[in-house]
C-alpha cells in the first residue's frame, strides 16, 4: 500500500449487526425498509469484515444496530475485534445487558459501553421507547460502572423531551457516567418520518443551550458533555462524518458497505462486503468515491471558502430534501434550496403547535 | 443506528479551557484510553470511546514517560536529555490539551 493510500484509511467502523430491536423509538435513524435487512451476516462473515477493517487501518469498532445485544454471537464478535487491537464500543439500548452477559463481554475485551436513555423519568422514556425499559436501563448502567467500564449515556433530544434537559443531565450525573451525549435528532429513517413531531422550537433550543452550557461548567473534570445542535437551526451544515468516505465507514446487517448509515437512501450502486473486500470497496466503489473530496461540488460550494471545513454538508440530507445528492445541503443558508429548511423551521415555531404530537413508532423488525 | 449523533462533529462542542499543568503532578493515561502503535499510519495513536488521536513522535515520547510515577518535571527533564533542548513548555502544553480531552489524568499528590 502506498503512503497516500495508507494516510487516507478510515479510523472507525460502525458495525450495524442487526436492525432488530426490542424498542421502537420514533427518532430511530434505521432505514424505513427494515425487511430488506433480515438476511443478516453470519459470525464468520462479520469476523472476516473486522479482520479486513483492522488490516486497512481501522482502529475503532462500534458495535451497533438496532440492538446488538440481540446477536447471540456478540461475545465472539467483540473478542475478534479486541484481538485485532481495535477499540471496541458497544452502542446499546441496554435491554438484554444483564450482569452475566456484561461479564462475558468484559472478559472478551469490550472497552466501552454507550447506553441510550430517552428521558429522565419512566413515563416519557417508556412512551418514546415504545416499551417499558427505563428501569432496566438504569440497572444496566449501574452494572457497567460496577464492572469498571467507562460509560457514555446518549440522549437523543427532540421537541418532546428537550424541555427536561436539566433533569436528564441530573439523572446521568447520578448514574456516574463519564460522558453524556446530548444529540439533537438528525432526520433520517424513522426520525425523518416523524420530523414534524420531533423538531423543537427556537425557544426550546435556546433554553436548552443555556442549561447545557451551565452544566458543562459545573461538571468540568467529572463528566464530558457533548452537545450536538440541530443542523436545521445552524447557519452552516455539519461536516458530516468528517467528509464523505474520509474517516468512517458503516457496514449494515446484510453486508452493505456505506460511507454513513443514512447512505442507503442514495441512488448509488450497492457495495456489499459479501461480494467484495472492504479495501476495494473503500478505494474504488462508486458508493465511496462519488462524493469523496471536493471535485463533485457545484456552486455555491465549489467556490466557497468553507468547502474543506464542512464538505458541502450532508449528501443524504441534500438528496432527501432536493432529490439531488450533489447539491449543497439545504441547511446551509447559502444554499439555493434553503427555503425548504426555512419553511420547516417556521412551521416548528408557529404558535399554534402542540408539543406532543403523535409519533409513528418504528417496528421491532421488518 | 440509534441516531446518536455520530454523523455530527464533536469538535464543534466547545472544550473547557485547558487547565494549568502542575510541574510536581504525576501524569498518567486515563484508564479509558489506550495507546498503541498503528502500522498503517506508522504512528502511535491514542484510542478512546469517540476519539482517535494520531500522535507525533514527540507526543508519543512524552506519553511513553507518563507512568504515574514520574512528575511533569521529570518527564520534561528526561526528554531534554534525549533531545538536547528545553521542552518544558511543549510538555506542559501537550499534557494540558490531553487533560482537557480527559485522555490524561494528573495526580497532584506527593
Ligand atoms: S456553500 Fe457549501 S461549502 Fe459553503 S458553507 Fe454552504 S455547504 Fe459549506
Ligand atoms: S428503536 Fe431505539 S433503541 Fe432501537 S435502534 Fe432505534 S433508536 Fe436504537
Amino acid at each position: 500500500m502506498d503512503r497516500d493510500a495508507r494516510m487516507n484509511r478510515p479510523f472507525g467502523l460502525l458495525a450495524e449487526l442487526t436492525y432488530r430491536c426490542p424498542l421502537a423509538c420514533a427518532y430511530c435513524s434505521n432505514p424505513l425498509e427494515l425487511a430488506a435487512y433480515n438476511d443478516e451476516m453470519s459470525t464468520a462473515e462479520w469476523q472476516r469484515v473486522f479482520t479486513e477493517a483492522a488490516q486497512m487501518g481501522v482502529l475503532q469498532c462500534h458495535l451497533s444496530g438496532g440492538e446488538p445485544m440481540l446477536r447471540r454471537d456478540l461475545v465472539d464478535l467483540v473478542r475478534t475485534a479486541a484481538e485485532l487491537g481495535m477499540y471496541t464500543n458497544l452502542v446499546t439500548s441496554a435491554i438484554g445487558l444483564s450482569r452475566s452477559r456484561a461479564e462475558g463481554l468484559k472478559e472478551a475485551g469490550l472497552d466501552h459501553v454507550q447506553i441510550s436513555v430517552q428521558a429522565d423519568e419512566p413515563v416519557t422514556s417508556d412512551r418514546i421507547a415504545g416499551i417499558p425499559s427505563f428501569e432496566r436501563k438504569l440497572e444496566a448502567a449501574a452494572v457497567v460502572k460496577d464492572l469498571g467500564w467507562p460509560l457514555t449515556i446518549n440522549v437523543v433530544l427532540h421537541r418532546q423531551n428537550i424541555d427536561r434537559v436539566a433533569e436528564i443531565i441530573a439523572l446521568v450525573e447520578e448514574l456516574d457516567a463519564d460522558r453524556i451525549e446530548l444529540a439533537n435528532t438528525q432526520y433520517y429513517g424513522w426520525a425523518w418520518r416523524n420530523r414534524t413531531a420531533l423538531l423543537p422550537s427556537r425557544e426550546q433550543l435556546a433554553v436548552a443551550e443555556e442549561i447545557v452550557r451551565a452544566a458543562r461548567e459545573h461538571l468540568a473534570g467529572r463528566m464530558e458533555v457533548v452537545h450536538v445542535l440541530p443542523d436545521y437551526y445552524s447557519e452552516y451544515p455539519k461536516p458530516c462524518m468528517g467528509g464523505w468516505a474520509a474517516r468512517q465507514l458503516t457496514v449494515a446487517p446484510n453486508g452493505d458497505a456505506l460511507p454513513c448509515p443514512a447512505a442507503q437512501t442514495l441512488p448509488l450502486p450497492r457495495a456489499s462486503v459479501r461480494e467484495d473486500s472492504l479495501e476495494r470497496i473503500w478505494d474504488g466503489s462508486p458508493m465511496f468515491t462519488a462524493f469523496r473530496g471536493t471535485s463533485w461540488m457545484k456552486d455555491p460550494c465549489r467556490t466557497c471558502d468553507r468547502r474543506e471545513l464542512d464538505f458541502g454538508g450532508c449528501r443524504c440530507q441534500a438528496f432527501q430534501l432536493t432529490g439531488d445528492a450533489a447539491r449543497t445541503d439545504p441547511v446551509c443558508h447559502l444554499s439555493p434550496d434553503h427555503a425548504i429548511v426555512a419553511e420547516v423551521v417556521e412551521a416548528a415555531n408557529a404558535g399554534t403547535r402542540r408539543d406532543e404530537e403523535a409519533l409513528v413508532p418504528r417496528p421491532h423488525r421488518g | 443506528m440509534p441516531n446518536d449523533g455520530a454523523a455530527a462533529d464533536p469538535a464543534a462542542t466547545p472544550r473547557p479551557t485547558p487547565p494549568a499543568v502542575p510541574p510536581s503532578g504525576h501524569p498518567a493515561l486515563s484508564r479509558h484510553v489506550r495507546m498503541r502503535f498503528d502500522r498503517t499510519r506508522e504512528r502511535y495513536v491514542l484510542l478512546g470511546p469517540e476519539s482517535v488521536i494520531v500522535l507525533n513522535p514527540t507526543g508519543a515520547d512524552i506519553l511513553g514517560l507518563c507512568d504515574g510515577q514520574r512528575t511533569v518535571s521529570d518527564v520534561a527533564a528526561e526528554l531534554q536529555g534525549r533531545y538536547d533542548r528545553v521542552v518544558d513548555d511543549e510538555v506542559a502544553t501537550f499534557l494540558a490539551r490531553l487533560v482537557a480531552n480527559r485522555c490524561v489524568e494528573i495526580d497532584d499528590g506527593p
